[in-house]
């Protein structure tokens, strides 16, 4: 048993390598002495202070954020309400046919979803005589759209789990459908909601592909910039920029972890007490 | 209970509307455009003109075709081994792949090109060893790699999902009844991972095909594919209907792919296998 | 509890560049306000936004102690400036048609704007507003593409040429041919936009780049593909981090970035090929759809600000319009050979092309970046 295991373990770590590589060549560069993206040249840590100085890139920073949480909060809304809606749908047909243009911007490739929503916008804006459409609402249309799907699909089997009679029994009580809603059905389905949120919030927080197609001038996103700085000449300050993400993240990822392993042992815990 | 249909109809009719002007709308104008020339006018042209392009998507299937088929072998066996491990680790592990994905793709894709530089990291190393140089950056290869690099973490999530469900009493049962490893994986493991493998499958391929951002960086311009084709229309050459013609083709395209790839799977959950 | 995770992503990613700006933080470099000659307090603009398309690496922007132009105008006059980059003359040509943005000053090329003018894309400007038209020396005035200095003020010019490694290339070239040449397979940089690179294959095959023969875009369109095997890669502003690194021996790009590249990598060596090369002239203009046409005439003025001017000369290092410039002791390129070569170079412009020649070329251009 014990070589085999030995083997896994290799392979876990090779497979490790090739996924952190290029980070790891990030963070180096990052530290990197001269402007180069290719040749390492002492250590300083001027390019996180020419990234605070690049006000280009810190409006990016925020647009995103601003646009995560719009979208994120937005997509929400709509597609819980979308959830419940189509949950409640009687007709075998109509849920189906819902259900699947539900899952087009999931199935679709990025670029056609990008592609196509630049036509539409760019068809209605020469119909209304604007010639300067895209900007924020749209990129906010854009994102609110690749998320709905997320939002639904976790909070659709979270529905199909809550007891269809609930509601039913609260209303019976006197309840009004909109109160029952609230007091009964949502807390059932909360943990779906959020699960959608935060998949909607880093979706938008990541996407590039149908940003790049359907934003304008007014309202660049960090993504978007990104890819500008890679057609021009590559300086650290971007790498610098990763780390930081790249920082963010890990610490959010080990918290979430942390707290994950703990609300797990607090279960068993509970579990061995009423046994 | 006509209240609650009426609800439900009300609850509905914000995602019906939204899904009608941002999901199917923009389909439409993909095929209005394609259809049209310049001046609005019907024609066949875009359509007939694809010829020249049967090079491109060729190349496009056979590049992603090679990086799911790598993806879904180096995907497999660590699923397998990350859904045996203990809790803590898979945890671990499960973090560890993710993080990536929440990077910024373009600049892990643009680091990359830091390491298969010919004077880059990885050559520096080769010649440093006695191998000599290598050319890695511009070519199939790279491009190949950076889609496996991009998109591997798409085919390990489902598979490891579908692995760690697995029950293990059946494992067990099989080799009571005198399986050997092999026969256990073959007759007891891989068919109930398949549906994860299916989904894997189709979450590697569908961004590959449609890539277009890795071909430029990490094969130079030289080896265009259809994602390429696509955003040089939209982006540089101007001329939408083309865009809007060869978009069109890969939706289809990758209709089809799923379509024939749904009937490996009976179970087709609900999610991004509806089509 | 999930909720909070989002929420602390936000705030670490916020807490880490704060924390950051303590530390860190390298000199600026201030623009001396009392050398400008134009006046920029204009009460009415405060508060509006221009949205200016410019070439990538192509302001000083602040980097390495330089002096930081879109700041400072925004400094001056209160006007936010959404700055936005792109790669080619064709890439913001698609940009600007699509309808879908509208800019307020874009700086394309001759030939693009003569098609832009004759498309009607573009507005006159007012001239009484930009009084420091006056420093644009007259060489660049009254050219080809706005005869009569109507919709365009001059920002910079050059002429394209060969930049070679020299410890890469052996001898000295002086002809277009080293970039077929198979010896140097997989280190050529070609150039990512169609006319650029039709350019060099028809420099080459002693054609005229405005030439209205189908047949012989046809054949610089088979001398692309003949090339195809040996180059590298096609790039734009790529080409300085493969050129200034080694990663490539020969590459065609702009003569004022060679200097710029030249700074970093001492080895790098630039001709002018003897087939004759492109000259060109970038000028700043106003789209017909511009949303604040009166800022944007104060951006082009600023621009031309003696001291604005000589702080994006010395970044750029491409050929300098502005006579405030070339008088200036502090102007290092006045002797440059590369900017203002001795011996007489053969040039061309290139024109627009009628509508037929451009579909052409589009469409050969993707059949050679396809093939």
């Amino acid at each position: 048993m014990k070589p085999k295991r030995a083997l896994s373990n290799i392979y876990i770590a090779l497979i490790m390598l090739f996924l952190y590589a290029p980070m790891l060549v990030m963070v180096v560069f990052s530290f990197n002495g001269t402007s180069s993206t290719g040749v390492l040249d002492g250590f300083s840590t001027k390019w996180y202070g020419e990234l605070l100085k690049d006000s280009v890139t810190l409006q990016a920073l925020t647009n995103t954020l601003i646009l995560a949480v719009t979208s994120s909060l937005i997509a929400m809304v709509l597609g819980t309400a979308a959830a419940v809606g189509i949950h409640s749908m009687k007709k075998k047909w109509l849920k189906t046919s819902v259900l699947t243009v539900t899952n087009i911007p999931m199935v679709n490739p990025e670029i056609v979803t990008g592609v196509s929503m630049m036509l539409l916008f760019v068809f209605v804006g020469r119909l209304v005589g604007k010639s300067d459409v895209l900007g924020f609402p749209t990129l906010l249309i854009a994102h609110v759209t690749f998320s709905l799907p997320y939002v639904i699909l976790s909070v659709l089997p979270k529905l199909r789990q809550t007891d269809r009679h609930l509601g039913e029994a609260a209303q019976d009580l006197g309840c009004p459908p909109v109160t029952a809603f609230f007091k009964v059905i949502l807390p059932n389905i909360s943990s779906g909601i959020i699960t959608g949120l935060i998949m909607a919030f880093t979706l938008s927080l990541d996407d590039f592909i149908i940003s790049y197609f359907v934003s304008g001038p007014k309202f660049q996103t960090l993504p978007i910039v990104i890819f500008s700085m890679t057609k021009k000449k590559v300086k650290p300050d971007m790498y610098a920029l990763s780390t930081l993400i790249f920082l963010a993240v890990l610490l959010l990822l080990v918290l979430m972890n942390i707290m994950q392993a703990r609300a797990e042992k607090k279960e068993k815990k509970a579990q061995s007490a009423r046994l | 209970m006509k209240k609650t249909s009426l609800t439900a109809k009300l609850v509905n009719a914000p995602y019906i509307v939204w899904s009608i002007l941002f999901i199917l709308a923009p389909m439409i104008m993909v095929v209005y455009y394609a259809l049209t020339d310049r001046d609005g006018n019907f024609t066949l042209s875009n359509l007939t003109s694809l010829s020249d392009y049967t090079e491109t998507f060729g190349r496009s299937i056979w590049y992603a075709f090679l990086a799911t088929v790598i993806c879904l072998l180096l995907s497999y066996p660590l699923a397998y081994i990350m859904a045996r491990s203990k809790v803590s680790k898979q945890r671990t592990l499960m973090m560890l792949i993710m993080l990536p994905m929440w990077m910024n793709f373009l600049i892990r894709t643009y680091s990359w090109i830091t390491i298969l530089n010919n004077t880059g990291i990885l050559n520096t190393l080769f010649e440093a060893i006695g191998i000599g140089r290598v050319q890695m950056i511009n070519t199939p290869g790279a491009v190949i790699l950076g889609m496996v690099y991009n998109f591997l973490p798409y085919m390990v999530l489902p598979i490891y999902s579908v692995m760690s469900k697995l029950d293990q009493s059946l494992i067990e049962a099989a080799q009571d009844l005198g399986c050997n490893g092999r026969a256990v994986l073959k007759t007891v493991i891989f068919p109930q991972s398949l549906p994860g493998v299916i989904s894997g499958i189709t979450m590697v391929f569908v961004p590959s095909v449609s890539t277009f951002y890795i071909s430029q960086k990490l094969g130079g311009g030289k080896f265009m594919l259809v994602g390429d084709a696509i955003e040089m229309q939209f982006q540089s050459a101007y001329n939408y209907n083309l865009g809007a013609a060869l978009s069109l083709v890969l939706m289809l395209m990758i209709v089809v792919c799923m379509l024939i790839m749904n009937r490996f799977t009976d179970d087709a959950q609900e999610g991004a296998m509806l089509f | 509890m999930k909720k909070i995770i989002s929420v602390v992503l936000a705030l670490a990613l916020c807490a880490g560049i704060l924390a950051l700006s303590g530390c860190g933080g390298t000199q600026t470099v201030e623009l001396d306000t009392s050398r400008l000659v134009g006046n920029y307090d204009v009460p009415e603009l405060r508060g509006t936004e221009i949205n200016v398309y410019n070439w990538g690496e192509y302001v000083s922007d602040g980097s390495e102690d330089t002096l930081d132009v879109i700041q400072a105008f925004e400094d001056v006059t209160g006007i936010q400036v959404n700055y936005t980059m792109y790669d080619s003359n064709e890439d913001m040509y698609a940009k600007m048609k699509s309808g879908g943005a509208s800019y307020d000053v874009v700086i394309p090329s001759d030939y693009m704007i003569a098609r832009m003018i004759e498309e009607g894309m573009l507005q006159t400007i007012d001239f009484a507003n930009v009084p420091n038209y006056s420093y644009i020396a007259d060489d660049f005035k009254n050219l080809y593409f706005d005869p009569d200095n109507a919709y365009s003020v001059p920002y910079t010019g050059g002429m394209v040429g060969l930049i070679y490694n020299t410890t890469m290339v052996e001898g000295t070239p002086d002809s277009w041919e080293i970039m077929w040449d198979e010896a140097y397979s997989g280190q050529i940089l070609m150039f990512n936009n169609p006319r650029d690179a039709f350019g060099i294959a028809q420099f080459l095959l002693g054609q005229s780049v405005n030439t209205t023969d189908a047949a012989q875009w046809q054949a610089a369109a088979d001398k692309l593909i003949e090339q195809k095997p040996v180059v590298q890669s096609y790039v734009m502003d790529e080409v300085f981090d493969k050129m200034e690194s080694g990663e490539a021996a020969i590459a065609a790009y702009y003569g004022g970035d060679y200097l710029t590249m030249a700074d970093i990598n001492p080895a790098l060596a630039f001709v002018y090929p003897k087939e004759g090369t492109n000259i060109f002239v970038d000028s700043m203009c106003i789209p017909a759809n511009a949303n604040n046409k009166a800022a944007a005439e104060l951006f082009i003025n600023f621009m031309c600000e003696p001291e604005i001017a000589l702080a994006n000369a010395e970044y750029l290092c491409y050929l300098c319009p502005h006579t405030a410039v070339l008088e200036d002791e502090r102007y290092t390129l006045r002797d440059n050979e590369v900017l203002y070569p001795q011996q007489e170079v053969k040039t061309e412009y290139f024109y627009n092309l009628d509508r037929d020649t451009q579909d052409l070329l589009s469409r050969l251009w993707e059949q050679v970046k396809l093939a």
